[in-house]
């Protein structure tokens, strides 16, 4: 068993297309809450194998989309001071913060190294010992064990010249948020597999028990994607909404431990600023006590012109699932993926860069309507 | 904000849309004239000549197909092959796509200050193998030798020229509704290859390039099908770029099946990894070829009877349809939107 | 948000494991699953082992999908 090949055979999406395509209620509003969902769901045309009462909205799990504008100029001007070495991964590169990207900063001569593991980023610091090392740490629940493993390596190498800029985020607080907001219409949310792998299905009970909203924890193949967009639909018109494993092979109700306790003892959960959105309350990580001496916020003085926001941008009401990305007076024109305003368009899995190159009703090339969905 | 494009980025080099950006913005309009405005793999210059028949004197008008391409690549050594390789092979092929023999070729250098002899003899002793597995000639060449640090190792520029044989028209603005579209092998070698080899991130082993000449594939390839119509070596950009860009210049939509693009199953597994879409890596000992929907299955045949063509299969077809585009159909049945590369690929964790 | 991929643990060394897919091989740090084994699988983010993938379920799955398929085509 491969864990791959056996499914993606084409044969196993049948089954699902065929019931979610008798499906002929009122219309459903099911919520992808992560990035990479929102790509996966453009990369293999699904949208276009549903039918038009079944809706797709895209939420915020994006975590580079929601990185605000303050902590990129934050990063960018850490960069640009002669012997520091800013290291981040590569999903930030090009994304805009008030006045410039990584990507600009890097080609007007800053030291930014793009890397695939934070491991290369101790690696990094141990062979430069006459340079300050930061660290970008951006990515939600997925990614913060591992940051906050390298982290734990750095103090136990006493590492004095590594330094930590933390963009962390939770997500089951934000889903709350979302949901109360009432900006939303949403019936189904199709979980993240990934950051549930950490966090187990739990966080979500809330969810369906206080917002009657059916959750399925989804992994990405194409398979698991109807699959969950069958059992959501089905919830719905049966009226119990609960919280189901669909990606039974990878997450435990339990979620991993070990990487919870990990990321207990580096990080500490505070509120954070979520671009379109504003602050949400226990989702964002901070470093404890025992590892503050690592914040680079804390510790290496920068100077930040004022932030400011692009004007027009809708990045915030796409994030929140209120507009679609045809509905943003932006999209297309003067935002595109090479020159993008908002991040939504430039992040490799932002709802509008997935909507724009994929989309065969309004993607490149197209001469389409803005409508909603392929 | 718009981030402005006030200086030239890596982006620009990556050969998908900001490249071209530049290439229209910059260079084209002051240097414009039909030649280079056609924007096929070379240029196809013609020279008007006269021959002496029973008749009397009659124009003659030799095609000559002219290339240039400069070769950058970090690390200069990887699985497969290394710069000078490529820049024989590069070259060579360029030349191939426009339906010329290729014949004669330039090698300029520029070389650091610090650079062992024993790389750059390593590097013109695979220059000299190349040409030879091509059946070219390199006939002129410069060298520089400029101060530490103002280039990377090695830099090599080669141009070349050969002939494009008369009545032989190729050019990626004359494709058809009702055309096959083919590749010629697996996707991604070389990107990956030289990717893995410059920065590990954490792989153990290689992956092998898989740059090589196409000419001698090519010419089988007109043997069968002297009605080819297009023919595109997918390096930057990958084949998804070069889809694009052949859907433009004929304005037509092309589509593509997913479960028919060969890959092998390492380059797979390293793009998985990694985050990478494989339809935009660099190839280069790969090609594209648009024909007759008729004279597909011939044409396969003939290439998979080279050595650089045994993994040839049709890949999709160019449908009706007002729009120029790629579009891609799933394994899963879906349609999706193919389009050209925005900027450089970087390895993400979202 | 999650780009993980599964990849069989091929050996192991303390904490460092060497994970295999498709033939290509990949250093993993194994610290956040400790209980992992050769021949296990697990999935692969930013350099780590996340968690560990299991493969009853997997087959499970697989054959709840594929019996499915079955009742489609009768």
């Amino acid at each position: 068993m491969s864990f791959v090949e056996e499914l993606r055979l084409p044969d196993l999406v049948r089954p699902f297309i065929r019931k979610i395509a008798s499906y002929e209620g009122p219309p459903i509003h099911i919520m992808e809450v992560c990035g990479t969902h929102t790509v996966a769901i453009f990369r293999h045309g699904l949208k276009g194998l549903l039918p038009p009462a079944v809706k797709l909205l895209s939420g915020p799990g994006c975590p580079v989309c929601v990185t605000p504008n303050e902590v990129i100029d934050r990063a960018i001007a850490l960069a640009a001071v002669p012997g520091h070495i800013l290291v981040t991964f590569g999903d930030m590169m090009k994304v805009p913060g008030s006045y410039s990207s990584l990507a600009q900063a890097k080609a007007e001569g800053a030291d930014v190294r793009v890397v695939y593991s934070p491991l290369e980023s101790i690696q990094l610091a141990r062979e430069n010992r006459s340079k300050i090392v930061i660290f970008f740490g951006v990515g939600f629940e997925t990614t913060a064990p591992t940051t906050a493993a390298c982290l734990v390596e750095a103090r136990s190498a006493s590492l004095r010249n590594y330094f930590f800029l933390s963009a962390h985020k939770l997500v089951p607080p934000a889903i709350g948020a979302l949901l109360t907001s009432g900006d939303v219409h949403v019936d189904g949310l199709i979980c993240p597999g990934h950051v549930s792998a950490i966090i187990g299905s739990k966080p979500y009970e809330f969810i369906a028990r206080d917002h009657g909203i059916g959750c399925v924890v989804t992994g990405f193949e194409p398979v698991d994607i109807l699959q969950a967009l069958s059992l959501l639909v089905e919830m719905r018109t049966s009226g119990r909404p609960s919280v189901v494993i669909g990606y039974r092979r990878a997450v435990r109700p339990e979620g991993n431990v070990k990487a919870q306790e990990l990321m207990r003892t580096v990080f500490s959960v505070g509120s954070s600023v979520w671009r379109g959105i504003g602050e949400i309350p226990g989702t964002g990580l901070s470093l404890s006590d025992e590892y503050e001496g690592f914040c680079a916020t804390r510790h290496l003085d920068v100077k930040l012109r004022p932030v400011r926001e692009a004007a027009g941008c809708s990045c915030g009401e796409i994030l929140r699932g209120v507009k679609s990305p045809p509905e943003c007076r932006l999209f297309g024109t003067a935002c595109t993926p090479e020159y993008p305003v908002g991040p939504c368009m430039v992040s490799t899995e932002g709802t509008c860069a997935a909507w724009y190159r994929y989309s065969p009703s309004t993607g490149a090339g197209s001469g389409g309507s803005s409508e909603r969905g392929a | 904000m718009s981030v402005s494009h006030s200086r030239v980025l890596l982006a620009h080099g990556s050969g998908g849309k900001l490249a071209s950006e530049l290439l229209s913005t910059i260079f084209l309009p002051p240097f414009a004239n039909p030649i280079l405005k056609t924007m096929d793999d070379s240029a196809v210059c013609p020279f008007m000549d006269e021959v002496s028949t029973s008749g009397g004197k009659e124009p003659l008008e030799i095609r000559v197909a002219f290339t240039t391409d400069s070769y950058v690549v970090k690390p200069l050594f990887f699985p497969g092959g290394d710069i000078g390789r490529l820049a024989v092979c590069g070259t060579v092929n360029d030349l191939s796509m426009v339906g010329a023999n290729p014949r004669y070729l330039s090698a300029a250098f520029i070389v650091e200050e610090g650079l062992p002899t024993s790389c750059l003899r390593r590097v013109v002793g695979s220059m000299k193998k190349a040409a030879r597995e091509a059946g070219v000639s390199i006939v002129t060449g410069d060298t520089k030798v400029v101060e530490r640090g103002s280039v990377d190792g090695l830099f090599i520029n080669t141009a070349g020229i050969g002939l494009v044989p008369p009545g032989r028209k190729v050019s990626g603005a004359l494709v058809q509704e009702g055309d096959s579209v083919i590749l010629s092998g697996p996707v991604a070698n070389h990107g990956i290859s030289v990717l893995l080899e410059r920065e590990r991130m954490g792989f153990v082993g290689t992956v092998q390039s898989d740059v090589a000449p196409l000419n001698h594939l090519v010419s089988r390839m007109f043997e069968t099908c002297p009605n080819l119509r297009a023919l595109r070596d997918p390096t930057r950009g990958g084949v998804a770029t070069s889809l694009v860009e052949i859907s433009r210049q004929s304005g037509v939509t092309i589509r593509i099946f997913e479960e028919k693009i060969p890959i092998d199953p390492d380059v797979a597994g390293a793009c998985e990894i990694l985050g990478y879409d494989p339809l935009y890596v660099a190839n280069e000992g790969k090609l594209l070829a648009f024909v007759p929907r008729a004279e597909a299955p011939l044409v396969v045949e003939a290439m998979r009877s080279i050595e650089q063509g045994r993994g040839a299969v049709v890949i999709g077809e160019v449908t009706g349809g007002p729009d120029a585009r790629v579009l891609m159909t799933t394994r899963i049945g879906g349609t999706r939107v193919v389009d050209m590369l925005s900027g450089g690929q970087f390895p993400r964790i979202c | 948000m999650c780009l993980a991929v599964p990849a069989k643990v091929v050996s192991l060394e303390g904490e460092k494991a060497l994970v295999e897919l498709g033939g290509i091989v990949h250093q993993a740090d194994t610290r956040l699953v400790p209980e992992v084994k050769v021949g296990d699988y697990v999935l692969l983010h930013a350099g780590f082992a996340i968690e560990s993938l299991d493969e009853g379920e997997a087959l499970e799955t697989l054959r709840l999908l594929e019996e499915l398929v079955k009742a489609e085509v009768a």
